[in-house]
């Protein structure tokens, strides 16, 4: 079962500086994800979430400990290695979306695989599979501004998986997005974990989301708190 | 490259008006440059040519006691031709030209001129020796149009010309004004007057000498002549080089404001851009971009400032710099009382050399503003940047 390890986190502590002295966000922190996972870390505001999710991300260092993502350890990871673990193999969706405004729909799903130097023709092929994935196909030439809240976030998805990711890292996705949007929201991730094998790891507190999480992994104060599996052939709210 | 050049062309066309303001403002830069020096350049280029034309042809030979700063060298500053010029003389390829200093007496006022004997029949200089043919019994004389306004003498006037022969004495006759010139050269016109050669040689006894010969071809080999001076063209000219020389650096000054505007301008706006669009800037890090990378990007996108400006600069500057060169700038005021070599007219010449080190300097300048503050960039935490929460 080894290889099929995603992350690997080990006595992670990451502290900030704070006045004199130093803030613990996240304090030893052991835990493991495997491929495919649908799973999730939840917690009250500051329990340390984002921090994790972060340095698991490659965007921010651990203090202490280590995190192995992809089998590359993060805190020995140079700017430029951990751009590339980004580049290639992880995808972000953010709460506030981070779309970029003046580019459309389209240019913005499109984004990563120019990142990746992929060919015009199978560029196009693989943002139209995107786009479909999420039912935006008839908006690829629509900006940011001109979209729903819900549309947004569906774009946002389809940037994250469109390069066919092997991790998704999701934070509060549903905060901005009413209850409706919301589970659309994570119906299409649920289809995409399913039918892609990708591996999701959440950030949230919203009930909605939890919901639908396979593994719950409970944050307190920069610990973990408890660890609940959801069994396989559990039903998942509709 | 080509994907940072792609997503700076669609993010300074999503900014919008900011980057038209930027853009205007650079391209008036690049056509207003461009313009001014080729003003320049054109100035130079009609001031020598005129120069070529009026007074010094391919270049001449000086009289070693010469000076054309200290008139009263002129008693002692002539001589026989040299042997070695006579055969050119004699082809038209050379023009001797005797100067006596003299006074004149137009309409009962006085003024000191200088006597310059010329050949009638000579094709080296544009001065309308022809009009020294004519057969009057007074004494027939040519004089630009600066000395015209000074002495007030007007095309078929008599004046009464003192001046001292070999031997210092006095004598006087009349002269008739036979035609005036303009030629925008002020040394060949201002206080000098034009005269058959004979006639000025007899009048001073000074048989077969001259004080300068000019010859037409510059061709820049020539022999040294015991007692004489070779002045080549570019000697003589080397005076406009300075004159303009001064000018431009005048002129420098106004470059370096008009920049300097457009510099703030876009400085103004990176600084703006760095601060509003963190997020922007964490989501092209956690997209798989590197700091450094996104330096680039905005380094792009600011520099992109400077070819938007050039292609707008040739929309419409290229029309208006080409319609100046054709019809050429006419200055508003008279310029023939300035002292100096500048005609009425001005038509601008722009070389390659010119258009390519303006677009070079200002988009190199522009660069170098975009990165200055895009270095920020490189020190941010990506995840403050992702919250947008940099101060
Ligand atoms: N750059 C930082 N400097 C100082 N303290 C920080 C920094 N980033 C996070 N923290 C602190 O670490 C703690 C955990 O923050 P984190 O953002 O991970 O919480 P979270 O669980 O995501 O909360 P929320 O649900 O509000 O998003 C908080 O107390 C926060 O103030
Ligand atoms: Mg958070």
């Amino acid at each position: 079962m080894e290889n099929s390890v995603i992350i690997s986190i080990e006595k992670l502590v990451k502290q900030f500086p704070m006045g004199q002295g130093v803030f613990t966000a996240l304090n030893e922190i052991d835990l493991t994800v495997q491929k495919g996972e649908f799973s999730g870390l939840i917690g009250p505001s500051g329990s340390g979430k984002t921090t994790l999710l972060n340095i698991v991300g490659s965007l921010d260092a651990p203090t202490r400990g280590e995190a192995t993502v992809l089998g590359q350890p993060i805190s020995k990871l140079g700017p430029r290695e951990a751009a590339r673990l980004r580049k290639e193999n992880l995808g972000f969706i953010f709460q506030s979306y981070n779309l970029l405004q003046v580019h459309t729909v389209y240019e913005n799903v499109e984004f990563p695989l120019l990142l990746l130097n992929i060919q015009a023709a199978e560029r196009r092929k693989m943002v139209m599979d995107a786009l479909e994935w999420v039912g935006l196909t008839s908006k690829e030439k629509s900006k940011p501004p001109q979209l729903s809240g819900g549309e947004c976030q569906r774009v946002a998805i389809a940037r994250a998986m469109v390069k066919r990711p092997s991790l998704v890292l999701a934070d509060e996705p549903t905060a901005n997005l009413d209850a409706a949007n919301s589970h659309h929201i994570l119906q299409t991730m649920v289809k995409l974990n399913e039918e892609l094998g990708t591996t999701f790891l959440f950030a949230t507190h919203d009930e909605k989301v939890i919901s639908y999480l396979r593994r719950k992994i409970y944050l307190l104060d920069g610990k973990i708190d408890k660890i609940e599996h959801v069994a396989v052939n559990d039903t998942v709210p509709s | 490259m080509r994907l940072a050049i792609q997503l700076a062309y669609r993010n300074l066309i999503g900014a919008g008006l900011r980057t038209w303001l930027n853009v205007i403002v650079l391209s008036f830069s690049f056509v207003v440059i461009i313009w001014l020096k080729g003003i320049m350049a054109g100035w130079d280029h009609q001031a020598k040519n005129d120069m070529t034309r009026w007074e010094i042809g391919g270049g001449q030979y000086w009289h070693q006691a010469y000076d054309p700063f200290d008139p009263m060298t002129l008693e002692d500053s002539h001589a026989p031709i040299p042997s070695a010029l006579s055969s050119e003389i004699a082809n038209d390829e050379a023009e001797p030209i005797l100067m006596v200093q003299g006074t004149i007496y137009p309409k009962g006022r006085m003024q000191s001129v200088i006597i310059r004997g010329i050949r009638p029949g000579q094709t080296l200089l544009d001065v309308p020796t022809q009009s020294l043919d004519t057969l009057t019994e007074v004494i027939p004389a040519v004089i630009g149009s600066v000395m015209a306004r000074t002495s007030r003498l007007e095309k078929g006037d008599y004046a009464v010309l003192r001046w001292r022969d070999v031997n210092g004495t006095f004598d006087a006759a009349e002269v008739l004004i036979a035609d005036i010139f303009a030629s925008n050269v002020p040394s060949a016109e201002a206080g000098q007057i034009y005269i058959p050669l004979e006639k000025l040689r007899s009048m001073t006894s000074l048989q077969g000498q001259a004080t300068l010969v000019t010859f037409r071809d510059p061709e820049p080999e020539r022999e040294a002549i015991p007692g004489w001076t070779l002045k080549t063209k570019a000697e003589l000219t080397k005076q406009i080089d300075e004159l303009i020389k001064t000018k431009t650096t005048a002129q420098s000054i106004f470059y370096f404001i008009l920049l300097l505007l457009a510099m703030l301008a876009i400085f103004d706006t990176q600084v703006l851009s760095i601060f509003r669009r963190q997020k922007e800037i964490g989501t092209y890090i956690a997209l798989g971009y590197t700091r450094q990378q996104v330096v680039g990007l905005f380094t792009v996108e600011g520099t992109m400032h400077a070819a938007l400006a050039a292609v707008m600069a040739t929309a419409y500057g290229l029309p208006f710099l080409l319609w100046q060169a054709k019809v050429g700038w006419t200055m508003p005021m008279d310029t023939s009382q300035f002292g100096m070599a500048i005609a009425q007219t001005l038509f601008p010449v722009y070389t390659v050399g010119l258009v390519v080190t303006t677009v070079l300097i200002i988009t190199l300048t522009t660069a170098i503003v975009s990165y200055w503050p895009s270095r920020k960039i490189a020190k941010m935490n990506p995840t403050e940047a992702l919250r947008g929460k940099l101060q």
